[in-house]
């Protein structure tokens, strides 16, 4: 049952090779096995599980089946589920159990998906180390010392390690592909709007997008197919025909113009990941792509711009946890300001108040226009730098991240540092376009990620891209050593 | 860039979080560093640029006001810290 694809495993328990009972409990033990040295979950109830793929079994057994049926998946703490607690990576929503379901949750269980558990992740998805969770570090499978990227750590650490065949994350400014880059396997943020935010809690609204983790181009393809789709409760939901991600994989790559951006090998980026990173354009090029140089000028304002919008956003959305209707409410108080006060002194971690502070003060009075709105004109001509780049070119390629997995701690104490790590995965956010992150080889024993940039609603087109390169390649099917 | 603690103090008002001394001290190095990184945004001239907020330019949607959610009251109800019969209970506000 270990590392077989989603296809594999789909194809098995329709044949009854195994139900899906027997697959859960499978991956539930290895969660049991590895998780007090992973960390990688926050909640675990194997009767929950359990009963879920009993229901998956009957609907196997009576020929209701869907690609996706009876298979486990790990899902990160920050979409709701009715019945589980869904914390964020908060002591604010520790307990906090939601009364619905958040669209991408109902869409797996629709598809008769089994929920494996709920994955550690930066407290509100804030964060590139996994080291803000309340729950305590997630660590990295292939080196324990070393952080598995963030802000959706936990699922990365999941799939890596094998204990969940597939797992769903969320990208503000890379926490998709950050973690697949340091984890070694295949993560994908779609196009802003084409995946509901329903029931996903808030960080930065205008960025935030749910997507696949998962081995493989072709297993992130299969659950792009059940979570994307119109939904009228996110008013942010792109209205536009379903489209399937899976049918034109194999297509031939003969002539796809990769186009690689000189801004994303300049300073930051680490010697030995840029030469990983054109071993793989290479690569490309013997597939039958042809490699263009474009250029991004105004990428090295990306952060600056994102860290005015997504403070601005968070500070907003952040403003709800008073205490009053759910989550945290400290213990002792002599009046209602002093009740949100202390509640958000106490139920905040630091990176979180740091945000909401820096939000504050950008969108506060005589700031407004000087930060704001300045940093969304900037917005703009990023993603006006992608619409020339996209008329010389069909994928844009390059790093996922500027360097391998770094050491626990390393970086916790210098927030422009770990702001670094999303570089050259926060335009992408900005311009609202899809891009994936790759396995495409090691430096000193951790895994690196080529990312993959399509034009807006071009993920069939850079899932072929990926596919191709992994039906060539076998970098995606490296696993840690150590984690039987 | 600067910020000095007394104006970190009148944020973190405005954000209405508490804040020690202390936590003012850590806070102020932090915010200084990461404000001068927003600063670079100041060296391009953007006069004429149309401000961005959602990333396809697409408008809010309209639908009819009609009941679409089925009544969870009791549920959301039970999620809070303090409630008596069907109201959340906060400290006292009006004399």
């Amino acid at each position: 049952m270990l590392n077989l694809s989603l296809k594999n495993i789909s194809q098995a328990l329709e044949k009854k090779k195994f139900t899906s009972v027997e697959l859960t409990q499978f991956f539930l033990n290895r969660v049991k096995k590895h998780n007090p040295s992973l960390n990688a979950f926050i909640t675990v109830d194997e009767d929950k599980s359990l009963a879920m793929a009993a229901k998956s079994d009957q609907l196997i057994q009576s020929g209701k089946k869907n690609i996706l049926t009876g298979i486990p998946i790990a899902q990160k703490d920050i979409f709701c589920a009715s019945d589980w607690k869904t914390t964020c990576g908060s002591k604010m929503l520790e307990n906090f159990i939601s009364p619905y379901n958040s669209t991408v949750i109902q869409k797996f269980n629709d598809a008769g998906a089994v929920n494996l558990g709920k994955t550690n992740m930066d407290e509100f998805a804030m964060g590139s180390s996994n080291e803000t969770s309340y729950f305590g570090p997630v660590k990295n499978p292939w080196n324990l010392d070393y952080v598995p990227g963030g802000s959706s750590g936990g699922s990365a650490a999941a799939v890596a390690a094998r204990l969940a065949p597939a797992a769903t994350g969320t990208d503000t400014g890379g926490s998709i592909r950050q973690p697949a880059s340091l984890c070694g396997f295949t993560g994908l943020k779609p196009t802003y709007g084409l995946v509901s935010r329903y029931g996903m809690i808030a960080f930065a609204s205008s960025l935030d997008q749910a997507g696949p983790m998962a081995i493989s181009a072709e297993d992130c393809g299969l659950m792009l197919d059940v979570m994307t789709g119109h939904d009228s409760r996110d008013s942010t939901s792109i209205n536009r025909k379903k489209e399937n991600y899976t049918n034109s994989l194999d297509e031939k790559i003969d002539g796809l113009r990769v186009g690689v951006p000189k801004e994303f090998f300049g300073d930051g980026l680490s010697v030995d990941v840029q030469k990983v990173i054109e071993g793989a354009l290479k690569q490309y090029e013997k597939l039958g792509a042809k490699i263009v140089d474009v250029s991004l000028p105004n990428n090295h304002l990306a952060i600056p711009a994102y860290y005015v919008i997504a403070p601005a956003e968070a500070s907003s959305n952040l403003s709800r946890y008073d205490g009053v209707r759910y989550g945290y409410r400290t213990k002792e108080y002599d009046d209602l300001m002093d009740m949100y006060f202390k509640t958000r002194q106490e139920g905040f971690g630091d990176e979180v108040k740091r945000r909401i502070l820096i939000g504050t003060y950008v969108l506060s009075a005589g700031y407004f226009d000087a930060y704001y709105l300045k940093a969304q004109k900037i917005r703009r001509l990023i993603a006006n730098d992608f619409k020339v780049a996209y008329e010389k070119c069909d994928v844009i390629m390059g790093p996922s991240a500027p360097s391998v997995a770094f050491k626990s701690g390393e970086k916790q104490e210098d927030p422009l540092a770990m702001y670094m790590q999303d570089i050259f995965t926060i335009s992408t956010n900005l311009a609202g376009l899809p891009a994936m992150s790759i396995p495409a080889g090691f430096v000193d024993g951790l895994p690196v990620g080529l990312q993959l940039i399509g034009n807006h609603f071009d993920e069939a087109k850079i899932l072929n891209a990926a596919h191709i390169y992994q039906i060539n390649t076998d970098w995606h099917l490296r696993s840690p050593k150590g984690i039987d | 860039m600067t910020i000095n603690k007394s104006e970190i103090k009148k944020i973190a008002h405005l954000a209405h979080i508490n804040i020690s001394q202390e936590e003012a001290d850590q806070v102020e190095k932090k915010l200084v560093g990461i404000l001068d990184l927003i600063e670079k945004m100041q060296e391009v001239n953007t006069e004429s640029i149309e401000p961005m907020s959602h990333a396809l330019d697409i408008n809010q949607p309209l639908r009819n006001d009609v009941v679409t959610e089925i009544d969870i009251r009791e549920k959301s109800l039970s999620l809070a810290p303090h409630t008596e019969k069907s109201l959340f209970i906060v400290p006292q506000v009006i004399e």
